[in-house]
């Protein structure tokens, strides 16, 4: 069932040609050599530079803005403020990877009546150079009534807290009373009886845990670059993690109709969540419209920390109860979540996930969204589960350790399979959590020797995955070669992905497909890229184009046979006659096409159903410096479950780079905030990501329990492999040096004075 | 106020360009010249991706005003291919997927062509130690590293 690193595994269900190995990505020369164009790597004629003049403050109203001044600076060609935008419109935007309010991500992109964040948008300039641009912004006039930030969930939730949202009430809170608050939504999921669990329990802790603000840090800063013509037509460059996403938004923000606006997909450098709204865009129209002219917009990396959409902070506290032979008899948690300046963080995705790997009947778990001075949250990689992870992952080891169970022998006991029920009241469909602890038991990592301050933590994880709607085109071209045209833009390798299941599907080889990420007006709708879905969705529209096309195939080699179709069959890359041995190649079929009716073209669209969790389970060692508190990895095991691997280097990329995003946010990242809400290290200097230096190579395991309602097989890989991370290395820092860190990141200065305090205590 | 006019050989072609005083080598790179695969991740030097090699040094070229580098030679991402044959780093990036979103590469294969024209024989901590200027976060570094160790091997 398990595989190393470089070996291909199968299913067990069926066997593939091409599908497994690891062919190269078709845009990997371009990428290499410099030629990929990313958001900002395009020069237009004629074209401006914008830069926006951003809030100084974390909470103020804005009293006026004068723009007189910039209006007339040197190469000025527009100005634009909140006032230039129309009204906000209602509604909830779907498009995105968790549903926004239309209202919220208007005023997110530009404020209105406040500005709720360090940061936050208040007006913009197009000049004819960057610098032009940049003194304009400084010659805008902002009159501001500056108010008290709020920069904690446990602070905004008080009564006596200053509010960003004179509207808001609590949704989902029965009695809610009718005042002002910043808490936008409370929700609750139960299962059996919490009290009589508990009162079963031999064994109960309760943990509080508090995970700081964190950035995706992706390399490339948002980037685009916008033409508005005099026909009302708008051109849009960028990069994003769904083109169709930034029509949809900015039609809707700007009250225009969608096909207005025709979105061209960039190359992506880097996205993990964080790119799938807007912020840029319909500030270029705008500026665009004004000038006459194309807008090249791209934030600064102070910008993206400070205005793009970072993860949400959490106070979590999380209860379980256990019996003296480790069974897990009742789970509680209390979830507050900071959505950032505007509602709608991913709470709920950390109450799905919270309990997730395990089968726990009586179940009660709160969650709260909460609006605190800080940027609007957007998703990062499986958004909030880290979070959730962190709080359950340490609590259960805790138990494990009282009752005195091998942390794998805990979680095998009670770990979730086919038929449990999950929080949600859903039962289980196949799922491969056993199978990834298992591997982790038999893995050698798990046994090897440590050194002394090294110790060895463990945690599994839980990612729920999604469908959704995907599009794909196919033809066949003349010389026997085929051309994908798909709709989600290539993060890490999806061309390759889709060029090899048409390779596949077709019987030809993976070098004789063309893919590409093509326009919004030359491809179907396909949904952002989020929850993983890329690889599952949008190939599986490719498996349905590909298979389209095979039966145009059949129909041209039984016109040509005079034969009907069900006497010609799809071998090989062939069109075969049943019971001869007559057959013609997909070439030959392609070139006689023009006299059977003309060139084979399909195109597939659908709503993915069926899409399965997928979870992971990771070894992490540690050694801990006791005089320092720095923590540095030593040793470090990805096995995770991933239905069917297509392309296994890219599966495993994808699992070692959640992994390392995750020991990032577990030992060092967090966004510094001043008390008036400023953040203090909005840089990657003092926001420290991890280097190579800090690593070391990140093993990986491929689990292949397939999805069975996937044509291959196929569960999305790219998000649950940074769940663990957190809980995997606050449990080895516990092995390491005995302290039980709580808050994350557990940066030096934390596990050092965690180890003071300890060393006081005896 | 006039642009400083400056010299240079880029990639072995003599090119003369203009620029502003407070013009950086990166942006002047990229939006003067075209050479649009030097990246800019941050424009503060610490994310390596504008690293091109100045005079046989790796440099952030966002640290570099353009108008000092008069009479320098400089290498782009551009330069590295010989005609249609890749570079063995670029084509062991390719064979390791050491590359997913692809915007840290160009910063990358400079800096570890740098590395191996100093050493031949990096160890992987040599390798890590060198690569440590040059931010990626997709890949974990892990094949990113075995790229460069097999250009190392074979070499």
């Amino acid at each position: 069932m398990a595989h190393d690193n470089g070996k291909n595994g199968s299913n067990g269900t069926r066997s593939f040609k091409v599908l497994g190995s690891r062919p190269i990505r078709h845009d990997g020369v371009d990428k290499v050599t410099g030629h990929a164009k990313y958001g900002a790597d395009l020069a237009l004629p004629g074209m401006l530079y914008a830069k926006i003049l951003r809030s100084p403050h974390a909470h103020a109203r804005i009293l006026s803005i004068d723009t007189s001044k910039a209006q007339i600076a040197p190469g000025v060609k527009s100005v634009v403020t909140g006032a230039d935008f129309p009204p906000p419109p209602t509604g909830v935007a779907e498009s995105g990877e968790t549903p926004a309010d239309y209202s919220d991500l208007a005023r997110n992109v530009m404020a209105q009546e406040k500005a709720l964040y360090h940061g936050h948008a208040i007006a913009a300039v197009a000049a004819t150079t960057m610098r032009q641009a940049e003194e304009a912004a400084r010659l805008i006039s902002v009159a501001y009534e500056v108010l008290p930030p709020v920069l904690d969930v446990r602070d905004a939730m008080k009564d006596d807290s200053p509010v960003l949202h004179e509207s808001m009430r609590t949704k989902g809170l029965q009695d809610a009373p009718d005042r002002p608050t910043n808490i936008a939504k409370y929700d609750i999921q139960e299962l059996g009886d919490i009290d009589a669990g508990f009162a079963e329990a031999d064994v109960v802790i309760e943990r509080e845990h508090i995970v700081n603000t964190v950035h995706q840090g992706y390399i490339e800063p948002h980037a685009a670059v916008v033409r508005a013509s005099e026909d009302g037509q708008v051109n849009i460059w960028a990069s994003s993690q769904g083109h169709f996403m930034i029509r949809e938004l900015c039609a809707e923000l700007l009250h225009m109709d969608t096909s207005q606006i025709k979105v061209q997909p960039a190359e992506i450098g880097g996205g993990f969540g964080g790119k799938t709204t807007v912020y840029l865009e319909p500030v270029g129209i705008l500026l665009s419209r004004k000038a006459d002219r194309p807008v090249k917009l791209v934030m600064t990396r102070d910008e993206v920390f400070r205005a793009s959409g970072p993860a949400p902070a959490s106070y979590i506290r999380c209860k379980i109860g256990a019996t003296k032979d480790g069974r897990l008899t009742a789970g509680y948690a209390y979830l507050a979540f900071e959505a950032g300046a505007f509602a709608g963080s991913a709470m709920g995705c950390a109450m799905e996930g919270i309990f997730a790997p395990y089968a726990l009947t009586n179940l009660k778990i709160e969650g709260y969204d909460v609006c605190v001075n800080k940027p609007r949250s957007c998703a990062y990689r499986a958004p909030a589960a880290p979070n959730a992870t962190f709080s359950a992952e340490t609590v259960l080891e805790e138990i494990a350790e009282e009752l005195g169970i091998e942390p794998l022998e805990i979680r095998l006991r009670n770990a979730a399979v086919e038929g449990v029920l999950h929080s949600t009241g859903v039962k289980w469909p196949r799922i491969g959590l056993k199978e990834t602890l298992e591997a982790a038991r038999d893995h050698e990592h798990y046994s090897a020797p440590l050194a002394p301050n090294q110790g060895r933590g463990v945690a599994s994880g839980w990612w729920m995955n999604a469908g959704g709607l995907s599009s794909a085109t196919l033809q066949i071209n003349e010389d026997g070669t085929a051309s994908v045209s798909e709709g989600s833009p290539d993060i890490g390798g999806s061309r390759a992905v889709m060029a090899m299941i048409v390779s596949e599907e077709l019987g030809i080889p993976v070098d004789k497909v063309r893919p590409q990420v093509a326009d919004t007006e030359s491809v179907g709708h396909t949904a952002v890229t989020g929850g993983s879905r890329v690889t599952y969705a949008t190939g599986w529209a490719v498996v349905n184009a590909c298979r389209d096309a095979i039966t145009q195939m059949r129909e041209c080699a039984a016109q040509i046979w005079e034969v009907s179709l069900d006497q010609v069959e799809w071998s090989d890359g062939n069109a075969v006659l049943t019971g001869s041995r007559k057959s013609l190649s997909l070439k030959e079929i392609a070139e006689e096409s023009h006299s059977t009716g003309g060139m084979i073209t399909s195109a597939s669209s659908l709503n993915a159903p069926g899409a399965a969790a997928s979870f992971a389970t990771h070894i992490a060692d540690v050694e801990v410096d006791p005089e320092t508190g720095r923590v540095l990895v030593t040793r470090y095991t990805v096995l995770q479950d991933c239905g069917k691997a297509l392309h296994p280097s890219y599966v495993e990329g994808q699992m070692q780079g959640g992994a390392v995003q995750g020991i990032g946010w577990a030992i060092n990242e967090e966004y510094i905030f001043n008390p008036d809400g400023v953040m203090e290290n909005a840089g990657f200097l003092d926001y420290r990501m991890p280097v190579a230096l800090d690593l070391p190579m990140i093993d990986t395991v491929i689990v292949e329990v397939a999805n069975p309602r996937h044509p291959y097989g196929v569960r999305g890989v790219g998000e649950v492999p940074i769940v663990p991370p957190i809980a995997a290395i606050a449990n080895a820092i516990y092995a390491a040096v005995g302290v039980r860190m709580t808050t994350c990141p557990m940066s030096p200065p934390r596990v050092l004075s965690a180890i003071k305090a300890k060393a006081l205590e005896q | 106020m006039a642009k400083i006019h400056v010299e240079t050989t880029i990639n072995g072609d003599p090119t003369e360009f203009l620029c502003e005083a407070h013009q950086s080598l990166s942006e002047v790179l990229r939006e003067e010249l075209n050479l649009f695969g030097t990246k800019e991740g941050c424009t503060t030097g610490d994310c390596g991706a504008c690293t091109v090699i100045l005079d046989g040094r790796i440099v952030c070229s966002c640290l570099v005003l353009a108008a000092e580098t008069q009479g320098c030679s400089i290498e782009t991402i551009e330069g590295v291919a010989d005609g249609e044959k890749l570079h063995p780093l670029q084509e062991a990036f390719l064979e390791n997927a050491a590359l997913q979103c692809g915007i840290c590469t160009p910063g990358f294969i400079l800096a570890a062509k740098n590395l191996l024209e100093r050493n031949p024989d990096p160890s992987e901590h040599e390798i890590r130690y060198w690569l440590a200027g040059n931010l990626c976060r997709c890949t974990g570094y892990d094949k990113i590293v075995r790229a460069v160790q097999q250009v190392a091997a074979i070499r």
